[in-house]
């Protein structure tokens, strides 16, 4: 018997798929079921947020950035209004700012929920998904107590928040938080220590912490390969240097440091992170005017800024330039998901295909981000 | 280290690279773009300055008759430090060297400024539009920037003119 | 169906068999998820545990080869638009399209500036329903799918249709 002589294969997936997390074309180059290059090709979503933002005004800039990252859009009008602000120098009132923390918390839960509900999808598991959705429409529903969208809530405005909490957001708040803790062991139960989701994505797609800074990872992607960066904590943004929360990062304990099962098991305890803040913000919230200090007529003086924050997929940064004018000169969003996907390439050389959809689901990407 | 250490550090090494200009903010060095892929290996590999981290890569239009410009923001880890390089570009041939090799997402920031301007970074493996589709006519995000037509038999209608914003 | 379809004179039994053939046809519209932006979480919310799409005999297909409806759901883009066109011509008849969200009726909040994005995407395809929001509640798109559901019960296969 000879050997038999094989040659590449170039298998296409997507741009309509299943499982890619929206709009992404990937050429995998395979050797059988062993992946040799892999080539995203982007822009089925590019929405052309950049030239929009040049020819109106900053207010009206702020819908377009929920629109960017729409799992989060609370955490991306956060990055936005706080860049403003420093660019301004305004100062706003103390419960705006809790109020924003308030807001950007949940919403990293329901991200976060999202996310991680989905992978499962990827892997196979169905009930988990139903099981997390199910609680973050409770975190939707909160949402819409307050300002009435469910999904692009356009909540944030430059110098205050477009609507105050309702009287009973509280008890509300909290009643939701005391339901929700014990689904975390519940969703741990289902998924993370299933043994057939360990085997799938411990040991896979090991993205080592130097290769990590160098492509620009950051947020959980980065914190599960060891590198202990959290802008809340590292540049503090807002208030959040008032609450006591832990930031955590990968162990290697089900694999190796930096593998899928780390980059999931690190949202999952961000998610009890956020409870924790969640629970400190919520009995603090002063009172006050939440429209005090918005300004009559947004008009920057000339320079520019970049600001990043953390958004449920990494540091998310705006650079905006200002000459002057109501309209802005140029807004660039710098996306966590884009240097996220930009590794793809490396990490999943040597792989199989289907471990090549565990590893894309560990990125938590979102195609509106990376397109704009 | 402050910007003007940073700055003190980079001209030291590099005599005549840097331009100065009153109109730069706090954290902003504006570079010339001759030497600029040695300058960038110097920031990252000298202990004191240690720049690992390349955070964005932002190009911009300053106006019909001004010039292009790329700048680059880049953040140490080690050090927590920040500095913002400026590089203009000539508008009818805009080119600098590519830095892809040294912080490996240099690759597809890069990509994205030529895509959106045009600018050309020289030595790039494989410099293509990211975003727009491979046969897209223009550098879209220019201020002189005129839509196609056509694309693939599909319209793409014209705005109407607006009388501006209040 | 082919060999029936457009075959027979309006007549009492024929009209019954139309009902009938309405019937079984609208109440389980496998559709395809087309999901490609905003909408695309409203409509995996609208599938998930509150309101389920299941109950109305919807189930998520993934290819287009077993799908009979087309939801498109975001902004369709010039680069997306031609894979769009591909995508429909692949399903087999009877389809329908649903248009959900106003990027896919016309553009969205990107009319004005967007020199990427293809203002409807009933420039490449025939729509049937269209759903506007943006994006559109849940109870929204169930809504539009029951009235797509009405409107294949009004069809009528197997009558000849008069020149």
């Amino acid at each position: 018997m000879g050997v038999v002589k094989g040659d590449q294969m170039i298998l296409n997936i997507g741009p309509q798929h299943p499982s890619t997390h929206g709009v992404l074309r990937l050429e995998v180059m395979t050797d059988g079921e062993i992946v040799s290059q892999i080539r995203p090709h982007l822009g089925y979503l590019h929405r052309c947020f950049e030239k929009h933002s040049e020819n109106v005004t900053y207010e009206q800039v702020i819908p377009f950035t929920d629109r960017c990252d729409y799992l989060a859009s609370m955490n991306s009008n956060f990055g936005y209004v706080v860049a403003m602000e420093e660019l301004m120098e305004i100062k706003i009132p103390e419960r705006v700012e809790y109020i924003r923390v308030i807001m950007g918390e949940l919403n990293r839960i329901a991200s976060h929920l999202l996310a991680l509900g989905v992978y499962g999808l990827d892997i196979g598991a169905f009930t988990p998904f139903l099981y997390m959705l199910r609680d973050r429409e409770r975190i939707l529903d909160m949402f819409e107590y307050t300002c009435g969208a469910r999904l692009l809530y356009n909540y944030m405005w430059v110098g205050g928040v477009s609507h105050d909490l309702p009287k009973d957001f509280e008890t509300i708040c909290t009643d939701f938080l005391d339901y929700f803790e014990p689904q975390i062991k519940e969703y741990n139960n289902l998924l993370s220590f299933n043994k057939i989701f360990v085997e799938r994505t411990a040991d896979v797609g090991v993205i080592p912490a130097d290769v990590a800074v160098s492509y620009g990872v950051s947020g959980p992607n980065l914190r599960a390969s060891g590198v202990k960066w959290d802008v809340r904590k590292d540049e503090p943004y807002s208030i959040y240097e008032k609450f006591d929360f832990d930031v955590p990062t990968g162990t290697g304990e089900f694999g190796t440091l930096g593998d899928c099962y780390d980059r999931y098991w690190v949202r999952m305890l961000e998610i009890e992170e956020s409870v924790k803040i969640l629970r400190q913000a919520l009995k603090e919230v002063p009172s006050g005017d939440v429209h005090q200090a918005l300004p009559k007529k947004i008009r920057p003086p000339k320079g520019s800024v970049y600001r990043r924050t953390e958004s449920p997929r990494g540091d998310l940064g705006y650079y905006i330039i200002s000459d002057g004018t109501p309209v802005p000169s140029r807004v660039k969003m710098r996306s966590p998901a884009f240097t996220a996907l930009s590794c793809l390439d490396e990490v999943s050389r040597g792989w199989m295909i289907s471990d090549v959809i565990a590893i894309l689901g560990s990125l938590d990407i979102v195609l509106g981000e990376i397109d704009r | 280290m402050n910007t003007a250490e940073i700055k003190a550090a980079i001209m030291d090494q590099f005599p005549g690279s840097v331009l100065e200009s009153e109109d730069l903010g706090e954290s902003q060095v504006e570079l010339k773009a001759d030497q600029w892929f040695e300058i960038a290996t110097f920031i990252k590999e000298n202990p004191n300055l240690s720049f690992d981290q390349l955070e964005c890569i932002t190009g911009i239009d300053l106006g019909e008759e001004a010039s292009l410009q790329t700048r680059y923001n880049f953040h140490s880890m080690e050090h927590r430090h920040k500095i913002e390089i400026l590089i203009s570009h000539d508008r009818k041939e805009p080119k600098v060297a590519s830095i892809e090799k040294i912080w490996r997402i240099g690759d597809w920031f890069e990509r994205e400024t030529y895509d959106m301007f045009g600018i050309v970074y020289e030595g790039h493996s494989d410099l293509r539009r990211i975003l727009c589709p491979d046969d897209w006519e223009g550098w879209p995000l220019r201020k002189d920037y005129e839509g196609q037509e056509l694309y693939h038999g599909i319209v793409i209608p014209k705005m109407k003119e607006e009388d501006g914003w209040e | 169906m082919g060999i029936l379809e457009n075959k027979f004179q309006d007549n009492v039994i024929v009209a019954s068999m139309d009902k009938l053939l309405g019937w079984a046809r609208s109440t389980s519209p496998w559709y395809f998820q087309f999901g490609l932006a905003c909408c695309a979480i409203e409509m995996m919310a609208s599938a998930a545990s509150r309101h389920d799409l299941e109950r109305i005999g919807m189930m998520p297909r993934s290819s287009p080869r077993q799908a009979d409806v087309m939801i498109v759901a975001g902004t369709v883009t010039m680069k997306m638009a031609l894979r769009v066109k591909k995508l429909y011509e692949q399903m087999a008849d009877p389809k329908y399209v649903i248009s959900m969200g106003s990027c896919a009726t016309s553009g969205g909040p990107y009319w004005q500036h967007g020199y990427h994005v293809l203002k409807g995407v009933d420039l490449v395809v025939p729509v049937d329903v269209y759903v506007p929001g943006c994006p559109p509640r849940p109870e929204a798109l169930i809504e539009g799918l029951l009235k797509l559901q009405e409107k294949i019960q009004t069809e009528r296969p197997l009558t000849r249709k008069s020149v």
